[in-house]
């Protein structure tokens, strides 16, 4: 007969590794998913959020681009939160002002990970229409109007970087 | 008891006049005409027929303010290859050898009715859109040229060269054949073609842009009253670009 606290302590080992082998099991998805859709990439984004869930996102984003893409072209219906051009004005790396001159960028950084081409950018412009750098997209009237000027700019870069971290580190969390 | 009724009926009066002023700008200027702009996410109708009435007699020669301010809002620019340069618009000068008398004009894709190139494409990458506008779907243009050889106006172009300067408004890259597009996103806002705006601008007063199918537009208006032109009428295009004066 094997006494109670040896028989807890047995259990607890048993429960110690699996749980340690869960989590090598779970680990790789950090990097990517089970359908390949690469999480790791830091968003540049002004916003909250996008405009659709960031999972889905992810993996449905070429079709809502088509899908207005024909939208805007064939019938002329503009403005609208899935065009291209509203992608770019919110996701435009500040430091290069653009979403696709670098790996670092938006859109180049998962698909020089993902190795898919990007067509986009031969006709489209990569870059807003307002430069990003003059006018910080992530300092929003209210927060110029905190402080004084000479600081808005910098505190709006801080709270850039600190926003990019957090994004993130939302994301791993959500992923596990 | 009675103060409080009396603010109410101020704070309701001040309300009043606060939304008459909202619609008036200026003596003169009013928002009203907003309201014939298309709501956004609304799809472009057939209701509407985009047309340009270019009166020649008032373009002088050697102006070339209509071509520049084209070039300038479309990202249209020299590549430093004058024979292959893309052209959406050009100015052209008509003689007549008998009298010596010369014309000026603007000449560019004449939106017609019944475009040839859109009859020729194989891919359905030329279309005509519900408004009456003629343009080619760059995601769906293979760059075969044959919209360029249909074309009795030749106001098509291919692009050869790659270009990474284009206004996030206008996109355009090597491989796709191009024309006017009549500034399809300015009047998507209601504004009027960068060539308009221009000549009006410069005060020339050349060029008027507006709804053919309104009877009651400036342009249709004109048109009814002057002996206007279509260029090669004989092949019964019924084109959006008219002329008066040649």
């Amino acid at each position: 007969m094997i006494n109670p606290a040896k028989r807890r302590s047995v259990l607890g080992w048993l429960a110690a590794a699996l749980s340690a082998l869960l989590l090598a099991g779970v680990m790789p998805a950090t990097a990517d998913d089970e359908h390949g859709a690469h999480s790791g990439h830091k968003l540049i984004a002004k916003g909250d959020k996008c405009v659709r869930d960031e999972d889905y996102m992810r993996r449905n984003h070429m079709k809502i681009l088509m899908h207005q893409r024909d939208e805007t072209m064939r019938k002329g219906i503009r403005g609208s939160q899935d065009s291209l051009k509203n992608c770019i004005e919110c996701h435009v790396n500040p430091k290069t002002n653009s979403v696709a001159s670098s790996k670092e960028d938006f859109c180049m950084g998962c698909h020089s990970y993902a190795a898919v081409k990007l067509d986009c950018f031969e006709c489209h412009s990569s870059k807003p229409k307002a430069p990003a750098v003059g006018m910080n997209p992530i300092v929003t009237p209210e927060q110029k109007s905190e402080g004084n000027d000479k600081q808005s700019s910098l505190s709006g870069k801080m709270r850039w970087q600190m926003q990019a971290k957090q994004a993130s580190l939302n994301m791993g969390e959500g992923v596990k | 008891m009675s103060n409080d009724v009396d603010n109410s009926r101020r704070k309701f009066i001040a309300a009043g006049v606060a939304g008459t002023a909202g619609l008036v700008l200026a003596p003169g200027v009013t928002l009203l005409d907003m309201a014939n702009a298309r709501p956004a996410g609304e799809a472009a109708s057939s209701t509407k027929r985009w047309g340009m009435l270019i009166d020649s007699t008032k373009c002088a020669t050697g102006c070339n303010d209509c071509v520049t301010a084209c070039g300038k809002e479309n990202g249209v620019a020299s590549t430093g290859h004058p024979e292959t340069d893309p052209q959406w618009i050009r100015k052209i000068e008509l003689k007549e050898v008998k009298s010596g008398k010369s014309h000026s004009l603007p000449m560019m894709c004449q939106h017609c009715a019944e475009p040839p190139c859109v009859d020729v494409c194989p891919t359905g990458a030329s279309f005509k859109r519900a408004d009456g506008i003629v343009l080619v779907d760059r995601h769906i243009c293979i760059g075969c040229r044959y919209c360029m050889m249909a074309c009795p106006y030749k106001a098509r172009s291919f692009v050869h060269e790659e270009h990474d300067d284009q206004n996030p408004d206008v996109p355009r890259g090597k491989g796709c054949v191009e024309s006017c597009t009549l500034c399809v996103h300015r009047v998507d806002k209601d504004m009027e073609p960068a060539c308009v705006e221009a000549c009006s601008a410069g005060n020339h007063g050349a060029m008027l842009f507006g709804d053919l199918n309104d009877a009651n537009s400036e342009i249709s208006k004109r048109i009814a009253t002057y002996a206007t032109t279509q260029v090669r009428a004989d092949l019964a295009l019924n084109t959006g670009v008219r002329y008066q004066g040649i």
